[in-house]
């Protein structure tokens, strides 16, 4: 209903945001990637510069093994690049520490993979509070991941289910809840919709717009159109480079 | 503690696999602890013989294949010290007490019991000498009187004035020897004690089967010792001298041997259960190398990831090791009193047992070698898992 008019309705507000803060949230410069594998080095990014500001909604599109994961790790601080320079807020990435990548991921950025989203043996409830009781008590940690629960419309029977006995789709409200949990800068998805059917899909979507609405810079990968048009703004990607 | 919870639950995902990880580590650990005190055991039997034999030369036949020790069984062969070497030690020690005995054995019937019985025999004027007297009096020269080592009329139930058959013979006991325990010199709880006298009307004139010599200043016993080999083995070897203290190391040296080698084979069994428990936990991280590339991914530290795996052998190791601790304190007192039992022939400590600090000295060293153990076989898998890549983890099938 609204993914036709989002672009009309807050088409400014990311520009506002951008006009406001004056850093932009991520600036990749000259970015390379190389995986040094025996059969041959594997180039997952080639020289890959773009920017991203506050606020924006963006969809991240390519063939298959053109490098889209590789690009979002890297905006999520998963991994640092064979060459060039990412900043997150102004701040460079690639020299830092493995403790200080994990501290930014853990406090600034929230993930939503595909697939293996969720830890096994943790229930709904104890995956969304799992990076908050990292660094916080059980007590706040549990109404905060609760209350996020809720947000993704998740049946409080459901809370104390372990993944394995949760649907596709539950499973992905969870991840994303887990994912809003520390209420970061930045939520990534790497095909958030890929294992899903289309109404289950759809209604993921919705949730993402809608934190896109609150504010926050989502960016995901996709490869379906549909699911893209919810973005306003689209990076194409082909053997590593933008398009 | 999310890390130590998750640690927990997956313990307890896999039951049967941690079960089987931590009855490994409880075998190792009851192995050593039962082994350590069996062979402290043994040595507090030979402690028992220590006290009071330290002014003591013992005097046995030389034998070409003999070792000196006065319990090896090839000293029974019939190599005996004749009276003319009798007089050269004699002459050698000087104004010290020397002391020839015969070692036979006899039959023993004492009321429907029968069997054969160690009989010491030796001159009616040192028997005071070499035992105290519990009941009754000393046997005398030319009476037809033994006297009963302490234990063995324990067992019998004999008295002084009981009659007792000793070679077919009725004969009387006048005396109880008070409970001397093992020596070096004689062992004499278990045996009967009769005057030479006694045992020559018996069985004939006799050379002696070892002399041992009282030497009252143990500055002295070197010195009579070389004296004792000057005089009788001037030609060729016909005893061998011993002093107490080389006895001793003889055994000391022998029962350190045994105990290394009981720990020795329990420290082995917590060795192999140390690589179940690797296993245990390389099949583990294997496992969830997804789960781990997530943890990290939403901001696990590599230490919280390493502790993770730490506390899961951790808790294999302690709940082992508790588990190993009561099972070896159980059995300590069993295998503490068979032990006892098995040398009771030889030991007055026999009866006491072993000290409980022993007991739980080596329980307590068998629980921490036995997490300690747990603790270095998890470290391996526990830091291969804390340096998987992130993204490599996740990506991992
Ligand atoms: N950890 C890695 N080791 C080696 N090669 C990798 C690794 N990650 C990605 N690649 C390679 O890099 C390329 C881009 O991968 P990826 O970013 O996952 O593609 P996409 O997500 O667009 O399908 C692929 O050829 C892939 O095989
Ligand atoms: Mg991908």
């Amino acid at each position: 209903m609204e993914t036709d008019r989002p672009g009309l309705i807050t088409v400014d507000a990311p520009s506002e945001k951008a006009a406001t803060s004056s850093t932009p949230i991520l600036r990749f410069e000259d970015v390379s990637k190389i995986y040094p594998l025996p059969a041959g080095d594997v180039v997952a990014l080639d020289h890959v510069s773009l920017t991203v500001e506050p606020g924006e909604f963006i969809a991240v599109m390519g063939p298959s093994g053109s490098g889209k994961s590789t690009l979002l790790n890297m905006m999520g601080c998963l991994d640092v690049p064979t060459s060039g320079k990412i900043y997150l807020s102004g701040q460079e990435i690639s020299r830092m520490s493995d403790d200080d990548l994990t501290r930014l991921r853990r406090d600034r950025i929230g993930f939503v993979f595909q697939q293996f989203n969720l830890i096994p043996l943790l229930s709904a409830v104890e995956n969304v509070e799992f990076p908050l009781v990292l660094t916080a008590g059980r007590e706040e940690s549990r109404q905060r991941a609760i209350e996020v629960l809720r947000m993704m419309h998740l049946d409080d029977a459901l809370f104390s289910h372990r993944p394995g006995e949760l649907s596709g789709g539950e499973q992905q409200r969870v991840a994303i809840a887990r994912a809003l949990v520390n209420d970061p800068d930045l939520l990534l998805c790497d095909e958030p919709t890929g294992n899903l059917d289309s109404k289950t899909g759809t209604a993921i979507m919705g949730i993402l717009a809608a934190e896109n609405r609150e504010g926050k810079t989502v960016i995901m990968v996709t490869h379906d159109p549909g699911v893209a048009a919810y973005a306003r703004r689209t990076i194409r990607i082909v053997d590593g480079r933008l398009v | 503690m999310i890390f130590l919870d998750l640690a927990v639950r997956n313990l307890k995902r896999h039951k049967v696999r941690s079960v089987l990880a931590t009855v490994g580590i409880i075998i190792g650990v009851v192995a050593i602890a039962s082994l350590g005190i069996m062979g402290s055991s043994l040595s507090v039997l030979v402690g028992g013989m220590v006290s009071d034999v330290s002014d003591t030369l013992l005097v046995t036949p030389h034998l070409a294949i003999s070792s000196g020790d006065p319990f090896d069984p090839r000293n029974t062969l019939a190599a005996r010290i004749s009276g003319r070497d009798l007089g050269l030690i004699e002459k050698a020690a000087e104004q010290h007490r020397v002391i020839p005995m015969i070692l036979a054995s006899d039959r023993l019937q004492v009321r429907d019991k029968g069997g054969y019985v160690a009989l010491y025999a030796m001159p009616a004027t040192e028997i005071p000498f070499l035992l105290e007297e519990e009941a009754g009096t000393y046997p005398r020269a030319g009476s037809s009187g033994v006297m009963v080592g302490s234990l063995l009329a324990d067992e019998l139930d004999l008295h002084p004035g009981s009659r007792i058959e000793v070679g077919g013979e009725s004969v009387r006991v006048a005396g109880i020897a008070a409970e001397r325990g093992m020596g070096i010199d004689i062992n004499p709880d278990y045996a009967l004690i009769v005057t030479e006298e006694w045992y020559t009307e018996r069985h004939g004139d006799q050379d002696y089967s070892r002399v041992i010599v009282k030497v009252g200043d143990l500055a002295e016993i070197e010195e009579v010792k070389v004296a004792i080999d000057q005089q009788v083995n001037r030609r060729k070897e016909v005893v061998d001298v011993l002093d107490s203290r080389e006895i001793l190391e003889i055994y000391y040296e022998t029962f350190d041997a045994i105990n290394i080698f009981l720990i020795g084979i329990g420290a082995v069994s917590l060795l192999v259960a140390s690589v179940s428990i690797l296993n245990v936990m390389i099949i583990s991280v294997t496992e969830r190398t997804g789960e781990i590339g997530l943890m990290r991914s939403i901001g696990a530290r590599r230490r919280e990831v390493l502790l993770m795996f730490l506390y899961e052998s951790l808790i294999l190791g302690i709940a082992g090791s508790l588990a190993g601790g009561v099972v070896s304190m159980a059995i300590a007192y069993s295998v503490t009193t068979s032990v006892a039992g098995l040398f009771a022939d030889f030991a007055v400590s026999g009866g006491d047992g072993i000290p409980v600090a022993v007991v739980i000295g080596y329980t307590a060293f068998a629980m921490a070698f036995g997490t300690a153990v747990s603790i270095v076989a998890g470290f391996y898998p526990a830091w291969k898992a804390a340096r998987l890549n992130p993204i490599e983890a996740l990506r991992y099938e």
